[in-house]
């Protein structure tokens, strides 16, 4: 049987072995994706991201206990984006993972960086399709929320929780950076931590504010679009506060997922947000595919450095050397517009 | 790009595994960051992991390799536990499984049936342990 049937069979081995292909993009994983893709759409994927030493890790332990609990089979992406010179790197998510250790129904899984950067949310959005037709109900992708790169990881998610640690302001101001647009809802967590209420109030100040931040002081209100298309869709993000140790709040982080999701399918939107998923995700695959095949040819051609030599030497400029170089793909698709 | 093709190499992915009662996590702390700077991808299990745990981390995450490191003396009892594991799930034969520790003579060749494929005792160094899993897991 191929893998991929032993996956759809329930084969944890076969599970884990086509996340490894995925993540080492070895040979014939596209077909494998692309086998999946028909058995996937059952699942509902929560994202949660935040600074690091927020507890992210904690908890999400805590709320695949819960959702355990509640009889539901769970994925659990644990992203590690550091990547230091080496390439090498420890992946120390699991080891908070210990609510649901020895449940085979729990499926963690730990990926690094490794170096390439918009690839990194390419392998996750693969690697949640091979959970969700492996037929977990509820996958989380836990990521440190630090730049474009992770936001684009937590976008493959349905609902996003945004963690942030209390008592300093400066970590409410830092969300403001492309985080903070992303939150479906905030989690205060280590809620038993003095600032806590404080930055509580402050997050709520900031939802309530949100669509002026952007357009910033100097501009007159209302001339840039809100930040949040949501809340012209009847929804307010909400601050939770948790504290993941003891698993307080959880419950209450739960009900505000299941409302999210609920208002998503109520209001139509997560039709919307998949079909735009998939409108990124088709446009993402085209660039990449493109990349590749005008590297082959650049490579087929000896390489750019004959190519720069020319354009040193003012025997070329950097323009005609592009036109000569893309000449057979654009020959290709000239040929097909005018057949229209 | 020297990235690209850094990226066509595979990552080796590894487990280092504390199991049973045994709390001396120097060991295991010290080959976890020796392995990251030779460029593997590291999970570390975390203290005091029963049999089934790291078994299913291992199945789970799909290393290369486990390295169990257990000073204890226990390991007649856990490391049959883990193979037999690492066998229900079908993960037996493609895992390189390493112990480092104190494994009195005696009992090595016992393990090694048990499919272990090599023990690191005192005075095995960094490098060496570091070679033989390159070497070890080339044609996984």
């Amino acid at each position: 049987m191929s893998l991929v049937a032993d996956l759809l069979d329930g084969d944890h081995r076969a599970l884990a072995r086509v996340i490894t292909r995925i993540e080492n993009r070895a040979p014939g994983y596209r077909d494998m994706v692309s086998e999946l893709h028909s058995h996937t759409g059952g699942a509902n994927v929560i994202g949660i991201t935040g600074s690091p030493g927020a507890g992210k890790s904690t908890l999400v332990d805590k709320l695949t206990a819960a959702y355990r609990d509640a009889g539901q089979t769970v994925g659990v992406l644990a992203i590690d984006p550091s990547s230091p010179f080496t390439g090498g790197s420890v992946l120390g998510d699991r080891i908070r993972m210990q609510s649901t250790a020895t449940d085979m129904d729990v499926f963690v899984r730990s990926m690094s960086a490794r170096g390439r950067l918009g690839g990194l949310s390419t392998a996750t959005a693969d690697a949640v399709k091979a959970l969700d037709a492996f037929g977990k109900d509820t996958i989380i992708i836990e990521t440190v929320g630090a730049g474009q790169n992770e936001i684009d990881i937590v976008k493959t998610a349905d609902t996003v929780a945004v963690l942030v640690p209390p008592g300093s302001g400066d970590d409410v101001q830092m969300l403001k950076a492309g985080i903070f647009e992303i939150g479906d809802l905030f989690v205060v967590n280590k809620a038993d931590l003095s600032g806590a209420d404080r930055t509580v109030t402050e997050l709520r100040e900031m939802i309530r504010t949100r669509s002026d931040y952007t357009t910033g002081d100097d501009q007159p209100p209302g001339r840039i679009e809100p930040a949040i298309e949501d809340q012209t869709n009847g929804w307010e993000p909400s601050v939770v506060e948790t504290v993941a140790k003891t698993g307080e709040g959880v419950d209450a982080l739960i009900d505000e997922l299941d409302e999210h999701l609920a208002h998503l399918d109520r209001s139509g939107k997560r039709e919307q947000r998949t079909h735009r998923r998939f409108t990124e995700e088709i446009a993402t695959h085209v660039r990449e595919d493109l990349r590749r095949l005008s590297t082959t040819e650049i490579e087929r051609r000896g390489g750019l450095d004959e190519l720069a030599s020319a354009v040193q030497a003012r025997d070329t400029d950097p323009y005609s050397a592009v036109d000569e170089l893309l000449e057979p793909i654009r020959t290709c698709v000239e040929s097909k517009t005018n057949q229209h | 790009m020297s990235t690209d093709q850094g990226r066509e190499r595979q990552t080796i992915r590894c487990l280092v595994a504390k199991v049973g009662l045994d709390g001396h996590d120097r060991g295991a702390h010290v080959i976890a960051r020796a392995f990251r700077d030779a460029g593997f991808e590291v999970i570390y299990s975390g203290l005091h992991k029963s049999p089934d745990e790291i078994v299913q981390a291992a199945v789970q995450e799909d290393v290369d390799v486990l390295g169990i490191s257990i000073l204890s003396g226990a390991h007649n009892t856990l490391v049959p536990k883990i193979m037999s594991g690492l066998e229900e799930y079908g993960a037996a034969s493609d895992t390189l499984v390493i112990v480092g520790g104190i494994v009195p003579e005696e009992d090595r060749s016992e393990l090694k049936e048990l499919g272990v494929a090599e023990i690191f005792g005192p005075g095995a160094t960094m490098e060496e342990t570091i070679e033989y899993v390159r070497e070890h897991t080339e044609h996984r």
